[in-house]
């Protein structure tokens, strides 16, 4: 038998539960496991899971759970759901895992789409759910609850605590010793090993289906790229259902043969992450954001000598942490600092951060903005970013270590080819392919193209350096009058990336030009207002201060300085922009409610502005309607400014 | 509900308690049964925290009888009724404001540790062996209340529906046999108020837990209780099941007033 080997893995360790048992097999008493429990951290040893999986699939087998079948997982990042998952693949089910924090008719849909007979669940609250969906969802026949608590007056013969699954599972296995081992053994590398629901922003969601070949390269090609090894430990927090966590916690995990650590309950993560210390973590950008704010905030109460010290640290570290990191030349002096520094600073303050022992951080989901992207990496913590989809196994591009931007997302992972298509989309092949969308052909031949290439949807380029960087949605994505591309997201993004500037609306499709609307961050430039003396009544008037407007402009010029060294965004370059009058509102139909700038709608409503930007003059008046709170209306008037600002030759590929 | 009422396990009979001239209770008589949750209502200045500490034994009624267990009590300390298997929370919260969570909890042991003072002042074999003992209770109370992510936090830092919370913890840890709640959601919002009456409900049901508990909120005493008691200036106006309870009509302009 060899089916669709995967890059060079010996053919017994071909599929999650051959991998599992083989970690069971030659280091069995390696911690597999832990969870934090009364307070307390429990291991299980890779033979312990072994054990439970064993008896958990020979329990799902004696209720009927059969090869094809679907076990719907359900919960937070808890232990006995991760066996759960491989004791589906034994038998060659496939675990769904489902966005705990979804309402049950969320989840009605996929119980119904993947034709769920199966699930496995956390505790009352998610039985509940399912309970209350279960006379829509006919094909429902069994539920396994973790968590008793609460559960005791539910007496419906179809729920099954998990440790009676587990006695069920052992008898089973007493009776019939070869069944496991046979069911096992019939898993092949291309058979699917799971299917996570893609978030579906546009219509239904799909169900994408991954097979084990798929994950398991992603795996390798990770590990390969950042020397991940058995010796390791994740904090899995981030919820099961989303492709990232199935990645790391699951598929890694089994892989390489490292730790996963659940935290004791969703509060508790950034307790649990310093006790843990994890060599492995990833995070979106608000966490990191989050967790340098309360460390700023604490360090404005301490004491003077520490203060000082701290910031003058900082200093040195944004100077040459970075370049430390990544391995390049630093003079001596620098050098000795930064050493100096880490004892004094950098070291302690990654103890508190709960990242001390960390070998690679990684963040994703929102753009992260450069400073703070620096600011991890200038203190020692190698921190990247990833770039991946549902259906790529969140495996497209990796940067390796001493080749971190962080404007681009890395160079093509190792078995990953990338093609920008015509239109700017990026177009990716390899081993981490979907196989399908669950009983959706259509949607399959439409997502890959002739070549086997899949569409991500997102616009990008590949820079002189070979990485990729996504520039933004490829439908958003216009062209200026000259053919340049212009890509009004990834430039707003920029500005927004400064403190002073709230909100960014760039025009410049089939213009000669591009022009911005910015809105200030009321907060930030009051502040900073304030401390410079400048007096204003509200809104509008500090909007309309001359030294605002020099404010604004050097962050557009910075923008502008960036955008001209890439030669594929340097015709962006901002030219002229005003600054509004008004704050963009959801109230007044500019935002959606999520805070996505309506771009046509805003577009519209100021056209006069919009000609006046692109007319050349140098004022406009403007009187616009608004709504306040209370549902009265009224009208805000203003002479808006049109700065122009200064661009930048476009750097041509550097000799 | 599937649980089981028992019989009366405290019975209290022509209870009067005065203040000198001041009758903060005037001839009360009503009982509790086991495993009930039995509310005690009233508008303000009824008498419902004077009849909690009568239970409690910090007053002392100058007339009347109760009987606990079967046993008539005569004069009682706190710390007796501690003993007997009765804890208790506060209407203004009574915790140790600089302590932590944990440490707070942990003080509900104290009628249950053995050791001596020297033991556990030079940390010796049973000291030892009793405080892990112990902090696997408080830790189980902690994991019921689901306060984990503050178990280390200074009680004084926390918001007041928490404090609550760790109080109830703390009154939880003493594994009574009774819980006297006085006003458990006074001053919480509903989402706290909500997780506070499904902590109550959890802890009737799962331990067996008989709860005395004084409330304002009729909403949720009317949702929870098993029997009610009405009291309005020191005398009792109504008792029996909630519904009863609502439509009696001396209750209605207790509550509301009388109607013109």
């Amino acid at each position: 038998m060899s089916f669709g080997t995967p890059t060079g893995a010996p053919e017994e360790l071909q599929t999650f539960p051959r991998l599992l048992f083989h970690h069971a097999r030659t280091r069995g008493d390696a911690p597999a496991i832990r969870e934090k429990d009364l307070g307390i951290w429990q291991t299980w040893s890779w033979a312990d899971v072994a054990e439970r999986v064993r008896a958990l699939a020979s329990g799902l087998a004696a209720l009927g759970f059969k090869r094809g079948d679907n076990l719907a997982i359900i919960g937070d990042n808890r232990p006995h759901l991760y066996m759960m998952m491989s004791a589906a693949q034994c038998l060659g089910g496939v675990p769904v895992p489902l966005y705990q924090d979804a309402v049950a008719d969320e989840m009605l849909f996929v119980l119904e789409d993947a034709a769920i007979r199966f699930a496995a669940v956390e505790d009352q609250e998610q039985v509940d759910k399912l309970l209350e969906v279960m006379d829509r969802a006919p094909l429902l026949e069994h539920i396994v609850y973790d968590d008793p608590r609460g559960m005791r007056h539910y007496n419906q013969p179809f729920l099954h605590d998990i440790h009676a699954l587990m006695e069920m599972g052992r008898i089973h296995n007493r009776n019939h010793p070869d069944f496991l081992d046979e069911e096992v053994a019939q898993g092949r590398a291309d058979d699917v090993s799971v299917m996570l629901y893609t978030s579906g922003t546009t219509g239904q969601p799909k169900g994408v289906c991954q097979t084990h070949a798929a994950f398991i390269a992603s795996a390798r090609g990770g590990m390969e790229i950042d020397g991940l090894d058995a010796d390791g430990d994740i904090l899995s927090y981030l919820p099961m259902a989303w492709v990232g966590d199935h990645l790391f916690s699951f598929a890694q995990a089994l892989v390489a043969g490292f730790t996963i650590n659940c935290p004791e309950s969703g509060d508790t993560v950034m307790t649990d992450l310093r006790e843990i210390g994890p060599t492995y973590y990833f995070a979106p950008p608000r966490v990191f954001e989050s967790l340098l704010t309360s460390v700023m905030i604490r360090m404005e109460d301490a004491g003077i000598v520490k203060r000082k010290l701290f910031h003058y640290f900082l200093g040195v570290a944004k100077r040459c942490g970075s370049a430390i990191l990544d391995g390049k030349p630093v003079g001596l002096g620098d050098r000795l600092l930064y050493g100096l520094g880490t004892l004094l600073v950098y070291g302690p303050l990654r103890n508190v951060l709960g990242l001390s022992r960390i070998r690679v951080a990684y963040t994703a989901g929102a753009a992260i903005g450069p400073e703070l992207f620096s600011f991890y990496r200038s203190i020692g913590i190698n921190l990247k970013q990833l770039y991946g989809q549902t259906e790529t196994c969140a495996y497209v591009c990796l940067q390796p270590d001493g080749q971190v931007k962080p404007s681009s997302v890395g160079a093509p992972a190792p078995g990953v080819e990338i093609r920008i298509a015509g239109n700017g989309e990026v177009l990716v092949k390899g081993p981490m392919l979907l196989k399908e969308y669950y009983k959706r052909p259509d949607a399959t031949a439409e997502s890959i193209d002739p070549d086997g290439y899949f569409m991500t949807g997102d616009a990008g380029f590949i820079d002189q350096d070979g990485h990729l960087n996504i520039i933004d949605r490829a439908k958003d994505v216009g062209k200026l009058s000259n053919g340049a591309m212009f890509a009004p997201n990834y430039i707003e993004n920029k500005l927004k990336f400064f403190q002073h500037i709230k909100e960014a609306v760039c025009f410049g499709h089939d213009r000669d030009r591009v022009c911005a609307f910015i809105n200030i961050d009321a907060g930030a430039v009051g502040n900073w207002a304030e401390r410079r003396n400048i007096a204003y009544s509200g809104y509008t008037d500090l909007a309309g201060k001359p030294q605002v407007h020099e404010l604004i402009k050097t962050c557009v010029e910075e923008v502008n300085a960036t955008l001209a060294r890439d030669a594929m965004v340097a015709d962006s370059q901002i030219h002229r922009f005003l600054v509004l009058h008004k704050e963009l509102d959801p109230d007044d139909d500019e935002l959606t409610r999520t805070r996505k700038v309506r771009r046509n709608f805003v577009a519209k409503k100021y056209q006069v502005l919009i000609d006046a930007l692109y007319g050349g003059k140098a004022t406009q008046f403007i009187e616009t309607e608004v709504k306040f709170e209370d549902g009265r209306r009224g009208k805000v008037a203003a002479d808006l400014r049109i700065v122009d600002a200064s661009t930048f030759p476009a750097a041509r590929q550097a000799a | 509900m599937s649980k089981k009422i028992g019989d009366v396990i405290l019975d209290l009979q022509n209870i009067s308690l005065r203040f000198g001239g001041v009758k903060a209770l005037t001839d009360i008589s009503f009982d509790v049964r086991e495993h009930e949750i039995r509310a005690i209502i009233g508008p303000n200045g009824a008498g419902k925290s004077s009849m909690l500490n009568v239970i409690n034994g910090v007053y002392h009624p100058q007339e009347g009888v109760i009987i606990f267990r079967g046993r008539e009590r005569k004069k009682m300390e706190p710390h007796h009724a501690a003993t007997q298997g009765i804890a208790r929370t506060f209407q203004n919260i009574a915790l140790f404001k600089g302590m932590s969570v944990l440490d707070n909890i942990m003080t509900g042991r104290i009628t249950r540790m053995k050791a001596s003072f020297v033991e556990h002042a030079l940390w010796l074999g049973r000291a030892r062996r009793e405080e892990l003992e112990h902090r696997k209770k408080v830790e189980e109370v902690i994991d019921f209340l689901e306060i984990q992510h503050i178990r280390r936090t200074p009680v004084g830092r926390l918001p007041y529906g928490l404090q609550k919370r760790v109080e109830l913890g703390r009154a939880l840890a003493a594994e009574p046999s009774m819980l006297l709640l006085d006003e458990p959601m006074a001053g919480m919002n509903v989402e706290e108020k909500q997780d506070m009456c499904r902590f109550i409900l959890d802890v009737n049901d799962q331990f067996g837990t008989t709860i005395v508990l004084i409330e304002h909120d009729m909403g949720v005493v009317m949702d929870i209780s098993d029997r009610v008691v009405v009291l309005d200036y020191g005398k009792k106006i109504g008792d029996g099941l909630p519904d009863d309870v609502k439509n009696n009509p001396d209750v209605i302009t207790a509550y509301l007033g009388v109607s013109h």
